[in-house]
């Protein structure tokens, strides 16, 4: 079994490999066949170990590969540790990636970056299996900060355009500043728990549990819970939470296929995966778990409002994106961390779907974006239709869609949580769980109903898009509409993910909802009398009415409510605050900096000051050098006369 | 105060007065004259103290030879002897006062207790019989010949640098120049001359 | 039998009026060269009466080799002093400053 993990890893890394740098000798084609091998192998072997590990129930694999580097008593080692919760997030990965290298050869057919383009999304591949299948603190952030240069190059990846540039730079620098976090944690677990190993850490951590550091003078913190904020830091810049959001709506820039590998299903689910497996770490600590919960709920609910009022296709997925990573972390936050998990790869799949779609009415619309331009799009593309009917109904929770059964889950824990605030916390997922209903109908409505609103050229040439793009909608599909009525029990309330995550009996709300649990049909059933239904109901109602039966009402409505649409459309303003404050603000110190501390400073004072010092000096010492004899004779007579003078007084 | 106490102060005294003299006078040669007073009393205290031959060397070498150079050098000089007073300002006093200073400090190195002076045994007067000479010679050709024979090399030394100093040449004189007589190439000296064979008649 | 203490005052002050005299004297190079004897006479004093009171023949062949040394600095100092009246016409040390910083 060994093997098959290792090579589940390198298989990627030597596509990307080959396509990156022996691009001439593969050619275009050879490229992405060498590529998709590459990560069809990967899928493969994913598989493997999966029904390996979850349905043969084999106990978890935890071992060193290669130890990288020993520093006292620090051992730095790439190790693998497969159980429940990485085969999954293994199969998630592998399997969408594959479906985008597929896609991909119909998106880039006609770009000139086309094997540079598979080679980094293989890297890609490679760097987040390194994140899921590591042991350690080490290798985790040596995939964290991977995934993130990829992503980087990635959204740059039409470097020539000033926007992509910027985005990339901004997604890394937000990143970096979460990162950032995250080494402070991992500095903690190695300080207190003397170990970068998981399964080291973790057994240590009862012990750790009543430590305290004095993080100011005069005021003790729990060792655990600071580790665990710094820990969920790193997620909030890795997943894109409030307040390091600002960058997942720019990195729209790159080309869809990574929108949806990197900013759907993926690399922002890395933090969501981090938190998982640190649940041992989090348990312990209330205080982190109530900092969870709220950044997610607060995610959760205003950035779902800012999908409301966005006009570019992807920019409405982004912020949907924002807004299901915000229900995730809720449900870490509750302790429900088999249902952020679930929600993890339900909404992978039909976001990645949903993205896909939106790639594929892109390529038909000539790469037109707003949506305004767009409409009675579903006669043109049926398949592409089809596929975002099913990704929405599955997004909004629709009974029996993989994403109702979820995001339901994810609402009944929040409810039966005691945490402090859970009930605030309800009410806003519930919220969101209409707006949600409300963005993604109008992204519905606007482009494949209504009055079609595209120029004549673009509407002749208008039709679906080859199968290389179509194929992988389908499949994507199928899981997003039945992955939730085979999964949701063993997931939920089953022994799924056994020891891979740890719960606390105290915070135990999916035992809660399991004793309630009427069965999933039951459940199926009676999710049409439960209130996520009827808000979901009304949100298609609203939009129904304001973009099919009243198109001219928005923005009569904008007009009357111009405030909130301001504040909206500008996103509660964080990127104009981070520009000044932290761009602007660094800017400024470089500025100062250099200005007085490398010209005034260094080269002012230090350097010619000292030179100016010595001529100075120089031009006041020459004046003994008088010429004159008796002047030198006088000049040694003095110096026998200090001599004398010591000699005599002061070493007598 | 014994005989030869009152000799040596009248000696130092006359040696004292004498170096001042030196040193303020006007003209050179005066202040020349002065300075071999200075050696003759010092001499004689040398004579006080058993140390004859190097009394008199004294008076021959320094007095009879190095004395009557500087003599010659200054009656040589073209002085013009008004021009060399103007002006006797206030160095004078720093001078001044840094050298008794620095009497006042070595008076103080003497007579500090660590110095060890007061417990050397007292000097041994000699017998009627003591040649300084003798002694001197015994020693100097024995331990320490080879200083002797440095000390020629320096009279040598200071011979052909005195000369090669201030020697000048007259134009007119013939001398050798041996360096351009080594330089020269037979391009300078020899001219071959074609001549055609005289034909016998 | 004189006491050292005074043989050494005694060479201490001649040395001081030659150090003064080498100060003090500006106009004349001549009277320069002479302190400069004078300052080997009080060193020879000096040796002397060391000397004689330590029994020690060493010190008077010490003086023996000074007074070899200064004849042959006084030859070749009045011979530099010869060539320096010949090129520069003067023999007033605050003329001779060429060397000045």
């Amino acid at each position: 079994m060994y093997s098959i993990y290792l090579w589940t890893v390198l298989a990627p890394l030597i596509g990307a490999i080959a396509a990156g740098l022996f691009g001439r000798v593969t050619g275009r084609a050879g490229a992405h066949w060498v590529t998709i091998i590459g990560v069809a192998i990967a899928t493969v072997l994913s598989f493997l170990a999966y029904k390996h590990v979850v349905v043969d129930g084999a106990p978890a694999f935890n071992g060193t590969v290669y130890v990288w580097g020993i520093v006292g008593d620090l051992r730095l080692e790439v190790g693998f540790l497969i159980d429940e919760l990485s085969a999954t997030m293994m199969l998630v990965v592998t399997f969408v990636s594959l479906m985008i290298h597929i896609y991909t050869i119909g998106y880039m057919a006609e770009d000139p970056g086309y094997q540079r383009f598979f080679s980094y999304i293989s890297l890609f591949t490679f760097a987040m299996l390194m994140l899921v299948m590591s042991n350690n603190f080490f290798q985790l952030f040596f995939g964290w900060e991977a995934v993130g240069v990829v992503s980087y190059l990635l959204i740059g990846f039409w470097y020539q355009r000033e926007s992509a540039i910027f985005a990339n730079l901004k997604a890394f620098l937000v990143n970096r500043v979460g990162d950032f976090g995250f080494l402070l944690g991992i500095a903690a677990v190695l300080m207190y728990f003397d170990s970068l190993d998981y399964a080291t850490v973790f057994e240590r951590a009862p012990a750790v549990l009543g430590a305290t550091i004095e993080v100011l003078p005069g005021s003790e913190w729990s060792v655990m819970t600071l580790t665990c904020i710094l820990l969920f830091i790193g997620a909030m810049g890795k997943s894109a939470q409030f307040p390091l959001h600002v960058w997942l709506p720019d990195s729209m820039e790159g080309p869809t296929p990574i929108s949806a590998l990197i900013h759907a299903a993926t690399m922002v689910t890395a933090g969501i995966f981090m938190v998982a497996r640190m649940s041992p770490l989090f348990e312990l600590s209330d205080t982190a778990l109530s900092v969870v919960m709220w950044i997610g709920a607060i995610t959760c609910l205003f950035m779902g409002l800012l999908g409301l009022v966005q006009n570019d296709i992807k920019r409405v997925i982004a912020y949907s994106t924002l807004s299901q990573l915000g229900y995730m972390t809720v449900a870490l936050g509750v302790s429900a961390y088999a249902a952020g998990i679930f929600h993890l790869g339900t909404h992978a799949f039909f976001k990645a779907l949903l993205f896909l779609a939106a790639g594929s009415v892109i390529i038909a619309m000539h790469h037109e974006q707003d949506m305004r331009k767009m409409g009675g799009l579903w006669k043109y593309m049926p398949i592409t239709w089809v596929t975002s009917v099913i990704g929405t109904l599955a997004l909004v929770g629709f009974p029996g869609f993989s994403g109702f059964f979820s995001k339901d889950a994810i609402i009944e824990a929040t409810h039966l949580s005691d945490l402090p605030g859970s009930g605030v916390v309800y009410l806003m997922v519930l919220g969101s769980v209409l707006i949600t209903s409300l963005y993604s109908f109008r992204l519905m409505f606007l482009v494949f109903h209504g009055r079609e609103r595209m120029d004549e050229h673009t509407r002749e040439h208008l039709h679906e898009t080859p199968a290389v793009v179509t194929v992988p909608l389908m499949v994507l599909a199928i899981p997003s509409a039945i992955i939730g009525w085979i999964f949701v029990e063993p997931v939920l309330f089953g022994d799924y993910f056994g020891s891979a995550i740890f719960v606390d009996p105290d915070h135990d709300v999916l035992a809660k909802m399991g004793a309630m649990w009427p069965g999933t049909m039951q459940f199926f059933l009676g999710g049409f009398l439960h209130s996520p239904f009827f808000l979901m109901v009304l949100g298609l109602a609203i939009a129904w009415y304001l973009y099919i039966k009243r198109p001219d009402l928005p923005d009569r409505l904008v007009g009357r409510t111009q405030i909130v649409y301001d504040i909206l459309v500008r996103k509660y303003g964080f990127d104009e605050l981070y520009q000044f404050l932290f761009a602007g603000g660094a800017k400024e110190l470089g500025g100062a900096l250099w200005r007085y501390g490398d010209e005034t400073i260094i080269d002012g004072l230090v350097v010619n000051g000292s030179a100016r010092a010595v001529g100075w000096f120089a031009g006041v010492a020459r004046r003994i050098q008088s010429g004159f004899l008796y002047d030198y004779a006088f000049a040694m007579i003095i110096g026998l006369l200090v001599l004398m003078s010591l000699g005599l007084f002061v070493y007598a | 105060m014994t005989f030869i106490q009152f000799l040596f102060i009248f000696f130092a005294v006359i040696l004292v007065a004498a170096a001042m003299r030196v040193i303020t006078v006007r003209n050179p040669v005066h202040a020349a004259l002065y300075l071999v007073l200075a050696f003759f009393s010092m001499a004689c205290i040398w004579l006080l103290l058993e140390e004859e031959f190097l009394a008199i060397v004294l008076v021959l070498v320094y007095v009879g030879a190095v004395m009557v150079l500087f003599l010659f050098v200054v009656m040589m000089l073209d002085i013009n002897i008004a021009r060399l007073r103007a002006g006797f300002i206030q160095y004078v006093w720093v001078g001044v006062g840094v050298a008794l200073l620095i009497v006042v400090q070595l008076y103080l190195v003497f007579t500090a207790t660590s110095s060890g002076l007061a417990d050397a045994a007292p000097p041994v007067a000699h017998g009627a019989g003591y040649s300084n000479t003798e002694a001197l010679g015994l020693i100097l050709y024995t331990d320490y010949v080879y200083p002797f024979e440095i000390a020629a090399a320096v009279l040598l030394v200071a011979i052909v640098a005195a000369i090669a100093l201030t020697m000048r040449r007259r134009p007119d004189t013939k001398h050798q120049r041996p360096s351009e007589q080594v330089a020269v190439r037979r391009a300078d000296r020899i001219r071959i001359v074609k001549m055609p064979a005289e034909k016998k008649q | 039998m004189i006491d050292i203490t005074h043989l050494l005052i005694l060479g201490a002050v001649m040395f001081c009026i030659s150090m003064a005299g080498i100060f003090i004297n500006r106009k004349n190079v001549i009277i320069l060269l002479m302190s400069i004897e004078l300052m080997l006479l009080s060193v020879n004093l000096n040796f002397v009466a060391f000397s004689y009171h330590l029994g020690d023949l060493a010190g008077q062949v010490f003086v023996f080799f000074i007074l070899t040394v200064a004849a042959a600095e006084a030859a070749i100092g009045l011979a530099i002093l010869v060539v320096v009246f010949r090129t520069r016409q003067t023999i007033n040390v605050a003329e001779l400053d060429t060397m000045k910083g």
